[in-house]
């Protein structure tokens, strides 16, 4: 819209400060908390302007004892378990819905569009409604505190089989004919001409389901007992608990701003992709 | 190089059958053009010989072998589809060559191929872009040059041209035909439009809902059309139909008028006239209330009804003729030019 209107400019700019204010004000505390020292975050008031301590406070949180008193992993090894985690689940659910959208799209077998809309009902059975049996298995299968434990329950994804397939029924026919008689094999077309074709989907749904990946939080509490095996996002939440002390403030808000990071990365190294994946319909 | 049989060919979708009983022998080299309009099977009856629709009854042979089981790779054609089909992430060479590739030819002929028919096509210059990036005729010679690399037995096109202006598409109908000539490959063309049809192909095989309606030269087909369907469908502007009485090589039409035949049919019969034949002549037997006049420059169309009746009629006359609107045209016909069918059976009755 082109259009030379003060006041309409005025109040659109006003929202858009307002939500950035709105988002940014707690990273700024985080942040300001995170650089002062511990005895200074006890004090009231609270600092609103950066401290010196943000590199002691880094080397304390990373590869020091963390906080102290307690026996949690070092943060470095949480930051690790998380991106691990996050990726087994995204690169695995990316990997089993492209299969399984390749084999609905372009297999003929019995009841496949039976399979289809099984595979879409789990939409409506996430990890939250199916704990206890999913505990179940998993402890069965003898995957308590491991990294397959944490991941595999979640990587079937409906979402991402529904996406793919979409994508899939836009390529056109004569691609796949072409194919044929270039002599491609199914795989061979798979690899060659349709992942390619869906790299741009692909890189979006990564960023999704990267996010979504490192936020888990109920899962990996559950499942994870050793100390070794915590993920960053669930041990902020302990270290407000741990030990009967009064919360470490500068050394947990290090943590948090550790834990924004990753995501943080991904979704600004893969924005182009991500944007062109979500918009692009030219195939 | 390879001729084609096609013996009995039927393609049934669940109970719907959709071709019936095609019959047809494609020399070794020849241009064959299938052409019909939309809905008539000729697209089916394409990719039933590349592979890619099974063939419910009948037999496929190409180069005597019999390839109904085949899948399309092992039948050694190479096919242009109309929308392309080029691989959008690929470049022009890596387009080209990926057939070759999957057969894991040696780099160095994979190459020479590639370059070999690039320049055949004046391509060169173009092949490290994508697909994207290319003008419409140029993907279509890109497609056309995937299909040479391959050094085929058979050239499949499904309606190649029909996504390109028309300019362009003279020019690469004339292209198409000089290519297939130098590399002397069997083709099947399949095309709804009848000016391409007729200049592209050594021979025409006319579908008219699932069946050949005629299987012939260019020339045959327009001297003598085996039907009143491939009658109207052959020629531009179509042939002019009415319903006549035949009495020993003389025919009655309706409003009075007779022109002569060389048939000695009897009884009712279906007249063809084709416009570009009624020669002007004040005397002339065929009389016709002009009512619209079309001047193409070279020729004048004169739009009417057939004096007396009702019956629509078209005439082609040489240069300019502006005045004709309004007036009545008396034309004569040749007795040879004259086309007689059986209004019941649609067939030719005239040798």
């Amino acid at each position: 819209m082109v259009e030379n209107r003060p006041l309409a400019d005025f109040i659109t700019h006003l929202v858009l400060v307002l939500g950035v204010v709105a988002i940014a004000l707690p990273i700024w505390i985080t942040f300001v908390a995170a650089s002062h020292d511990e005895i200074r975050m006890a004090q009231a008031p609270l600092p609103l302007w950066p401290g010196d301590q943000l590199w002691v406070n880094l080397k304390q949180t990373l590869f020091g004892e963390g906080l102290s008193g307690t026996e949690t992993a070092p943060v470095w090894l949480m930051l690790f378990n998380s991106l691990f985690m996050a990726l087994m689940i995204s690169l695995g659910k990316i990997g089993i819905s492209l299969l399984s959208a390749f084999a609905i799209v372009y297999f003929k077998f019995p009841f496949r569009m039976a399979c289809f809309w099984m595979i879409f009902i789990t939409l409506m059975l996430p990890v939250e409604v199916r704990i206890l049996p999913t505990f179940e298995v998993v402890a069965n299968l003898g995957m308590l505190n491991s990294y397959w434990g944490l991941s595999i329950p979640l990587i079937a994804s409906a979402t991402a089989t529904f996406m793919f397939r979409q994508v899939f029924l836009t390529v056109p026919d004569e691609m796949l004919e072409s194919a044929r008689i270039d002599g491609a094999g199914p795989m061979r077309f798979f690899w060659d001409i349709l992942l390619p074709l869906s790299r741009t989907n692909i890189a979006a749904l990564f960023v999704i389901l990267f996010i979504f990946g490192w936020n888990q939080y109920l899962w990996p509490l559950l499942i994870t007992t050793d100390t070794s095996m915590t993920t960053i996002v669930m041990s902020i939440k302990q270290m407000l608990e741990a030990a009967e002390q009064s919360p470490q403030w500068n050394i947990i808000m290090m943590t948090a701003l550790l834990a924004m990071i990753p995501p943080i990365f991904v979704v600004i190294s893969m924005q182009k992709l991500f944007v062109q994946g979500l918009t692009e319909t030219d195939k | 190089m390879a001729d084609i049989t096609l013996t009995d060919l039927t393609k049934s979708y669940g109970p719907t059958e959709v071709l019936h009983h095609i019959e047809g022998d494609i020399n070794d080299g020849e241009f064959i053009v299938i052409v019909g309009p939309s809905g008539c099977g000729k697209s089916t009856l394409l990719r039933m010989v590349a592979g890619l629709e099974t063939v419910t009854s009948g037999e496929i042979q190409i180069g005597g072998k019999r390839v109904n089981e085949l899948e399309p790779s092992a039948r050694d054609i190479a096919m242009v589809f109309q929308n392309y089909a080029l691989y959008p992430h690929m470049s022009v060479r890596e387009n080209m060559a990926y057939g070759l590739k999957i057969r894991k030819l040696s780099k160095d002929e994979i190459n020479r191929r590639v370059e070999e028919a690039a320049d055949i096509l004046e391509i060169r210059q173009y092949l490290d872009r994508k697909p994207r990036q290319l003008s419409g005729g140029q993907r279509q010679r890109v497609a056309m040059g995937r299909a040479i690399v391959r050094d085929p037995q058979v050239f499949l096109f499904d309606e190649p041209l029909s996504n390109l202006d028309a300019k362009l598409r003279v020019q690469m109908r004339l292209e198409i035909r000089k290519l297939q000539q130098r590399l002397g490959v069997t083709s099947i063309y399949v095309t709804h439009d009848q000016v391409e049809a007729m200049t592209l192909g050594d021979r025409l095989m006319v579908l008219n809902g699932g069946y050949v309606e005629q299987f012939g030269t260019p020339i045959e087909l327009y001297d003598r059309p085996a039907s009143v369907f491939v009658a109207g469908f052959i020629g531009s502007p179509a042939m002019n139909l009415i319903p006549s009485q035949a009495s020993g090589g003389a025919i009655s039409l309706p409003g009075g008028a007779q022109v002569n035949s060389a048939t000695d049919a009897n009884g009712d019969v279906l007249l063809g006239l084709r416009p570009e034949h009624l020669t002007p002549d004040e005397n002339g037997p065929v009389s016709i209330d002009v009512e619209m006049v079309e001047q193409l420059g070279a020729n004048t169309l004169l739009h009417g009804t057939l004096s007396g009746t009702n019956h629509e009629m078209v005439a082609s006359v040489a240069g300019h003729d502006a005045a004709a609107s309004g007036t009545q045209r008396r034309f004569s016909i040749s007795p040879d030019l004259v086309h007689l069918f059986d209004p019941q059976t649609e067939k030719r009755l005239n040798p």
